[in-house]
This record gives structure tokens, C-alpha cells and sequence, in this order.
């Protein structure tokens, strides 16, 4: 089913964006084109991966990207292990490589890991034989939100190439935009990140962005619109005074979206905060394709899991 | 002059410390022969002999039969007890020469394709002993450092309990005495529990060996607390060594802040959070006097201060490690999060490591030093935010500075010497960094061109948490010579 593709898949791994080529997006964006059809079905699922072991293991709390996994992984009869912080032996102290150690020693084929501290998945993928596959580590990369926001750019757009996104929000803080700007200004869109200067990362125009401080100025001509979620809860300090004063600078309503292409699409990883970062008279509105992310999002992560379960080998 | 007689003064006040095992035997005459002497105290640099005995430098004698002044070390030095001996020596066949009170002559230790130099001083290390020995202790650490080159050390005072009192102090010197392969200098703390609170008894831990006061792995946060260390240990002709971090700017922050940071999303230290301590000090400085050294100095402009500051004449000194003159922040995303980039100042960017350099050309750096700062590779085995701040250097530092600084010019090997041996010796107003007659004989050996692979699992140190594992390198210690005794290291 890969066959439209040139390049074969030979990672282990997915453990961010930032080492993939063009080619390799493009192969896991068909994949998972061709995944989004089970979904459809009646009966949702292929025997792809059956007999195979997936640990899904969140150190972090998540309900979306956790329950996309899972999903993905039932669809293609894998057998699945959830495995998460509060119940587990970490808090009885022990480290995350003998955590991983202890896993390891049941033979699954492929560990999802997500983890509040940058590296943690390398960490696993350098100590373990199973391939590990990179749900969010702190604020460096979430590689499959980034691989489901393309596919949906797509879906609704033909192509990603040429295309205005601008990203606005927390940036520091965000994993997100890291995986998004690796992943776009590698297939060819022009990326603005916007957002207050105090969330506004050292050097990051070194990413190959531009940077916009005003709200209007991201926005203008944008075929792209992605709002992130000012995450409160990985401030130290607070970047702004109020979340009033936020709201004022950088929220988005469907007056500040005139300036926009007209067939503009507005996205948002979740969770989203009303009244925040997005008016619900945007999140809900015409140009919103916020809940189209999440459906996507199982089919990317068939697709991502597909390849690095080495199945499409064994069977070739 | 009144620097040669402060010496002789430092000597008797810090000559006996540390290296003392098989103390008490008469230390036998040896002539140290063949080999390239540098020493950057008397603007030595050539084709010397050292004639060693009863533990000082007897005599630095000329090879090659040339006349004139300068060849000789020896006898230019009035306070040299060993003057009337060197005086009767001749000139070009030392190894045949007999000694007539010793009958038989002096052993002779053959030098040749090496460098001879004054021992090198690892001003910063952190000997973790007492309280956290399965990182290190005064045995295993003093082991690292002769094995590394140094023939002396001055360790920090974060240790548990903490070095802020006589005991303590005195303490690390008994363990020195008896397990020492390198002399050892305490720093003691500047603050009482480092906890920046009130100062610590600093004169107590002067008398019993304190060779400065630090706070160091934290900083002096408090500039009022600061200002009064500096005028009191005036009192006790100490220099304050200032770990120079402002705590609010580098906040969480586990590597430098820039590109990289903001690559790996790993939170920022931004060279502000050194700079703004810097700037603070050398005001303070400029009200108080004394002497003012600032460690691990990482940024160019924390580097251009106090180059600045020098030039209005105040008395600030700074040391760098070699870490940071030849790694920049990129490593981090290089070695993909590896735990043995992360230390305190974090590795800068090229710009600074630049500057850094510009400034051991320059002489504005006085010393390199290590920041050996030993760790259990079971805390290094961690996520990196998880992981503790610091890597070793004793036995990296020499073979990183021949082959990373002097092979490629950016220093001379006699620049290199002083700043790894009469730099250090002098901001901490030591007896060594030099061969002059009527010194301790404390001798480094080392090989220029000698290949050598970085094999942390064969260490001395007790730890192996270093970036540099693996690494090739030309240049590398021979032997060190402590009180005129080598150092025998136990077998790997």
C-alpha cells in the first residue's frame, strides 16, 4: 500500500521531526491515508498488527493523544499495555531506565512514551530493543500532532507547500509548534509564530520562521491559523499580567480573523481554553477543523505504528 | 623583593599538605634530565636540566654549553639555600657529576621528548569528601589529579557537612596527609551552610589551611552578605571566589539559553544570569578592595568586565574551564540530551567560547581550571532536566588544553603552564607554580605529542561522568613529582 512512495521506511523510531526527510512525511501522510478508510468502516478493524505488543506509557497526564493511540492500536489488533505515572512504581521512586528495563524484559515491539522532560524518549530509545515512538517530551517535540495537523492542512488544502500558517500562542512552552515548524518548513509552507515577547523562545527564527508580535500581523493572509493553549501549568512565573490582558493581545476572535485568507482553516491541538487563546464564536465556528485533527489523529498514528512495527517488511 | 620573600612566607605558612604518604624517609637527590623546561615564573624556556634535593629544587642547569645569564636558574636567586651548591655544579654533564656528601650522585629521571614544568594546580575541584564518598574521595580525587598531571589541588567547600569551620578543614588536611597522592588547599565556605546567611568563621579555617573562601555550586546571591566577605577576609589576605549566578534569571534552566535551548525545548540559563553577578561584584569590588576571583567564568562579556576591571586596576581574577574553551551548547543536541553536557555555568555558544580563548591569549584568563565535579553514573543516568549539574576534568584537562589550545596556537605551551600552574599558585598566593631554587619540588612531566584516548571506566576518579569519553588526543601527563618524590599511582 506504500507502493506510490519512493522511500522506504527504515527507522526504529519516531522520535521527533527534526530527523525525518520530506520524503519519509510524505510516506507516513499516504499511509495514513490509506488507514483513514477502516475508520469508515463498520467493523474498524484489520488484523495488521496482530500479535504484536505496544506499551503505551504516559508519565504525563493526556486524554487525547493517550485515547488516539489506543484506538489506533485496537484498529490494527495489537495488543496494547497502558501504563501510566500514578500507577506505577515511579512513584515508589524508581527511575525511568529501570522502569523501561522492567518493560523491556516482556518483549513488547514498540513503547509510546510521554514525558514531561525533553529527551526522555531518547533516553528509553537508546537503552531499549523495542522501538519507541515519541508522544510529547516536555516542551521539544510531539511529532504525531505535528504529522495529524499536516495531514489535515492537506486534506483541506491539496498540498503543504506555499501555504501562510501561523502559529500563535505559548510558544516557549509548546512542543507542538517545535514539531510543526520542523514539519512545515520542510515541505515548503511559510511559517509566522506569533505571541506575546516574554513566551517568545531565544533564537527561534533560527528555525526558519519569521516572528510576529502582533496578533493582526500573524494572521494577515494566513491559509493556516494555529492556536495554541497557554500552558499555565509549565510557567514558573507568569509571562503576562492577566489572562485578560492575554486574551486583549493575542486571543482569537472572528473580528481580528478578517485579515486572513478566505478559505482559512483555524486549528488547536487541545485542550483549548475558551476565552483564552480562542473565542468559542471561532472554535466553533465555519473555519474550525478542530475536532477534524482528532479524527485524523488515529489514522497518522495507524500509520506511524504500522511502519515502525516492521510489519510492512515481514510481509513485503 | 617582597614578592620572592611573601613566597618564602606562603611556604612556611602552606608548605606541608597533603602528598604526605612515605613521609619521613629523606627524600633522595634526583636529576630530572633531558627534557624541555618551561617555567613561566623565571622566563624559562628550553633545554634545562632540575637538579632535585631534599624535596626543593636545587638548581635549573642550561644543556648545550652556552654561556650567559638566564641559563641557569640557580644562581640568580639570593634567598636560595641550594645557591653555594649550584654554584660549584658545571655546566652540560650533570648525569656524571658527582656529589661528594651524597657519594654515588643523584638518581636520574630521563626527560627527554618531554615537557618539565612547575606542577600544575587544579584551582576548582570538588573532592566530595566528607559526606558524599561513593562520588569521590581526598584518595580517589588526589589519585585523578597526579594521574591527570596536577601535583595540587584546592577543593570546594560544598562538601557534608559543609567546609565553613576549622574542623572540617582540618579534617580534609589530615586526609590529604595520609591518603593525599597531590597536595590539597581547602576553600572554605564564605557563608555558614553555604546558605548566604552569615558569614562563616573565615579566619578559623585560614589558620587551620583555608586557602580562599567560596560558596561555590552556589552563589553569593546577597550583595550585602557579599560586600562584608570581601572586606573580611581582607583581613586574612584570602581571595572570595564567586560562583556568579544570578539564581531568579537562571531559574530552572538546565543548558544555555539560544538556538539550542530553544531547539530541544529544554529550559534556558542565559549568560545574563552570570553577567549581571559579575558586574555586581566588580562595583562592590571597587568600594571594598581585596581580592576577587570569579569561577568557571563562561561569557565573553563576564570576561570583558573583568578585563575592564583590570584595567582600573582592581583586583579581580578569573579562572575557565576547559570544558567551555572547547564545547559549545550545540553539544548538547549533538550527543542527543547526553547527561555529561550538563553543568554549571552551562556550555555557551561559539561566540563566548571565542572570547574565552581571545581572553587566555590576552591574559585577562589567569587560570584554567576543571570544576572536577564528580558524580555517580546512576544520577547521570536520568532524563536530562533530572540529572545533576557537573563533569570531571582532573584527568581530561591537560590533554584537552595540548591538543584543543596549543596544538592548533592558540596559546604557547609556556602560556599554557602558567595558566595551569603560576596563575593559579598566584591568585590563591601559593608557595608553587615554580621552579625556582629553593622551591618545594613539585614537577610535572608531560608528553606534547603522546596520543591518548579518554577511557573514562579506567579513571582514577571514583566517578565517570565526562563528555569527553572515547575522545583522541595528543598530549598527555607523564609523571608528577610531589616535595621531590614522584607520585606512584596504585594499577588501574
Amino acid at each position: 500500500m506504500t507502493a506510490a512512495s519512493p522511500v522506504r521506511w527504515t527507522r526504529e523510531d519516531l522520535l521527533g521531526i527534526a530527523e525525518l526527510s520530506p520524503g519519509e512525511i510524505e510516506l507516513i501522510l499516504d499511509t495514513a491515508e490509506s488507514f483513514r478508510e477502516v475508520g469508515l468502516r463498520p467493523i474498524k478493524k484489520v488484523p495488521t498488527m496482530r500479535g504484536k505488543t505496544v506499551v503505551n506509557l504516559f508519565f504525563e497526564s493526556s486524554t487525547r493523544t493517550r485515547s488516539s493511540f489506543e484506538i489506533a492500536e485496537k484498529r490494527l489488533s495489537a495488543d496494547s499495555l497502558n501504563f501510566s505515572a500514578s500507577g506505577s512504581s515511579l512513584t515508589k521512586g524508581e527511575s525511568l531506565v529501570d522502569t523501561a528495563l522492567n518493560l523491556q524484559a516482556m518483549a513488547p515491539d514498540l513503547i509510546v512514551i510521554r514525558h514531561a522532560h525533553p529527551g526522555a524518549p531518547h533516553l528509553l530509545a537508546e537503552k531499549l530493543k523495542a522501538g519507541v515512538i515519541n508522544a510529547g517530551d516536555g516542551a521539544h517535540e510531539h511529532p504525531t500532532q505535528a504529522l495529524l495537523d499536516a495531514y489535515t492542512i492537506r486534506r483541506h488544502k491539496g498540498r503543504l507547500a506555499g501555504l501562510k500558517v501561523a502559529i500563535v500562542g505559548d510558544i516557549e512552552h509548546s512542543r507542538v509548534v517545535r514539531s510543526n515548524i520542523h514539519l512545515l518548513t520542510k515541505m515548503g509552507a511559510r511559517v509566522t509564530v506569533a505571541g506575546p515577547r516574554t513566551m517568545m523562545p531565544l533564537g527561534i527564527e533560527r528555525l526558519g520562521v519569521e516572528v510576529a508580535y502582533s496578533l493582526d500581523e500573524a494572521v494577515r493572509g494566513a491559509d493556516v491559523i494555529m492556536m495554541l493553549r497557554i500552558q499555565l501549568e509549565r510557567q514558573g512565573r507568569m509571562a503576562f499580567p492577566s489572562i485578560r490582558e492575554y486574551f486583549e493581545l493575542f486571543g482569537l476572535t472572528s473580528a481580528r480573523l478578517a485579515g486572513a485568507a478566505e478559505d482559512v482553516i483555524i486549528m488547536h491541538p487541545g485542550p483549548m481554553n475558551r476565552g483564552v487563546e480562542i473565542a468559542s464564536e471561532v472554535a466553533d465556528g465555519p473555519y474550525s477543523v478542530i475536532l477534524e485533527q482528532v479524527t485524523h489523529g488515529v489514522s497518522v498514528r495507524m500509520a506511524v505504528l504500522y511502519l515502525l512495527s516492521g510489519v510492512h517488511e515481514e510481509t513485503a | 623583593m617582597a614578592a620572592a620573600a611573601e613566597q618564602e612566607d606562603e611556604k612556611d605558612r602552606r608548605g606541608d599538605r597533603g602528598a604526605g604518604r612515605g613521609a619521613g624517609a629523606p627524600t633522595p637527590s634526583l636529576l630530572i634530565a633531558g627534557g624541555r623546561l618551561i617555567d613561566p615564573s623565571q622566563g624559562l624556556d628550553g633545554a634545562y636540566d632540575l637538579l632535585i634535593e631534599d624535596g626543593r629544587v636545587a638548581e635549573v642547569i642550561a644543556r648545550g654549553g652556552r654561556g650567559g645569564q638566564g641559563e641557569r636558574g640557580g644562581h640568580e636567586q639570593g634567598g636560595s639555600k641550594r645557591g653555594e651548591q649550584s654554584e660549584r655544579g658545571e655546566r652540560g654533564e650533570r648525569g656524571e657529576r658527582k656529589r661528594g656528601e651524597r657519594g654515588g650522585g643523584p638518581a636520574r629521571l630521563d626527560a627527554a621528548g618531554l615537557v618539565v614544568a612547575p606542577g600544575l594546580i587544579d584551582m576548582h575541584v570538588h573532592l566530595r569528601e566528607p559526606g558524599q564518598e561513593y562520588k569521590e574521595t581526598v584518595a580517589t580525587g588526589t589519585m585523578a589529579a597526579a594521574a591527570g598531571g596536577f601535583t595540587a589541588v584546592a577543593c570546594m567547600a560544598n562538601t557534608d557537612p559543609v567546609n565553613d569551620n576549622r574542623s572540617v578543614t582540618e579534617h580534609i588536611l589530615a586526609e590529604a596527609r595520609r591518603h593525599g597522592y597531590a597536595r590539597v588547599h581547602p576553600i572554605g565556605a564564605v557563608s555558614k551552610q553555604l546558605l548566604g546567611e552569615e558569614l562563616a568563621e573565615i579566619g578559623e579555617m585560614v589558620r587551620a589551611g583555608a586557602v580562599a573562601v567560596s560558596d561555590d555550586g552556589k552563589p553569593v546571591m546577597n550583595a550585602e552578605l557579599m560586600r562584608r566577605a570581601l572586606l573580611f577576609a581582607q583581613h586574612f589576605d584570602v581571595p572570595v571566589i564567586q560562583h556568579a549566578e544570578d539564581l531568579h534569571l537562571s531559574g530552572k534552566g538546565v543548558m544555555h539559553e539560544g538556538e539550542w535551548s530553544t531547539r530541544l525545548g529544554l529550559a534556558g540559563i542565559p549568560g545574563s544570569a552570570e553577567d549581571v553577578m559579575v558586574a555586581r561584584d566588580l562595583l562592590l569590588l571597587e568600594d571594598t578592595g581585596g581580592r576577587y576571583h570569579v569561577a568557571h567564568l563562561s561569557t565573553a562579556r563576564s570576561l570583558e568586565m573583568v578585563r575592564q576591571a583590570r584595567r582600573r586596576g582592581l583586583p579581580a581574577t578569573c579562572e575557565v574551564t576547559p570544558h567551555h574553551l572547547v564545547l559549545t551548547d550545540e553539544e548538547v543536541a549533538r550527543t542527543v540530551f547526553s547527561t555529561q553536557c550538563k553543568m554549571k555555568p552551562p556550555l555557551r555558544d561559539e561566540r563566548d567560547r571565542q572570547a574565552l580563548i581571545a581572553g587566555l591569549a590576552d591574559g585577562t584568563v589567569d587560570a584554567i581550571a576543571s570544576d572536577h565535579a564528580p558524580h555517580h553514573a546512576d544520577e547521570k543516568d536520568v532524563e536530562f532536566d533530572l540529572a545533576p549539574f557537573g563533569i570531571l576534568g582532573l584527568e581530561t584537562t591537560l590533554a584537552l588544553c595540548l591538543d584543543r589550545l596549543v596544538r592548533p596556537g592558540v596559546v604557547s605551551l609556556s602560556r599554557l603552564v602558567e595558566l595551569l600552574s603560576t596563575g593559579p599558585a598566584r591568585v590563591l598566593g601559593l608557595a608553587g607554580g615554580t621552579l625556582r631554587p629553593g622551591s618545594a619540588a613539585d614537577v610535572t612531566l608531560f608528553d606534547p605529542e603522546g596520543e591518548v584516548t579518554i577511557a573514562a571506566a579506567s579513571f582514577f576518579s571514583r566517578s565517570r561522568n565526562t563528555p569527553f569519553d572515547g575522545w583522541t588526543l595528543r598530549g598527555r601527563p607523564a609523571a608528577t613529582l610531589v616535595g621531590g618524590r614522584r607520585v606512584e599511582l596504585p594499577r588501574r
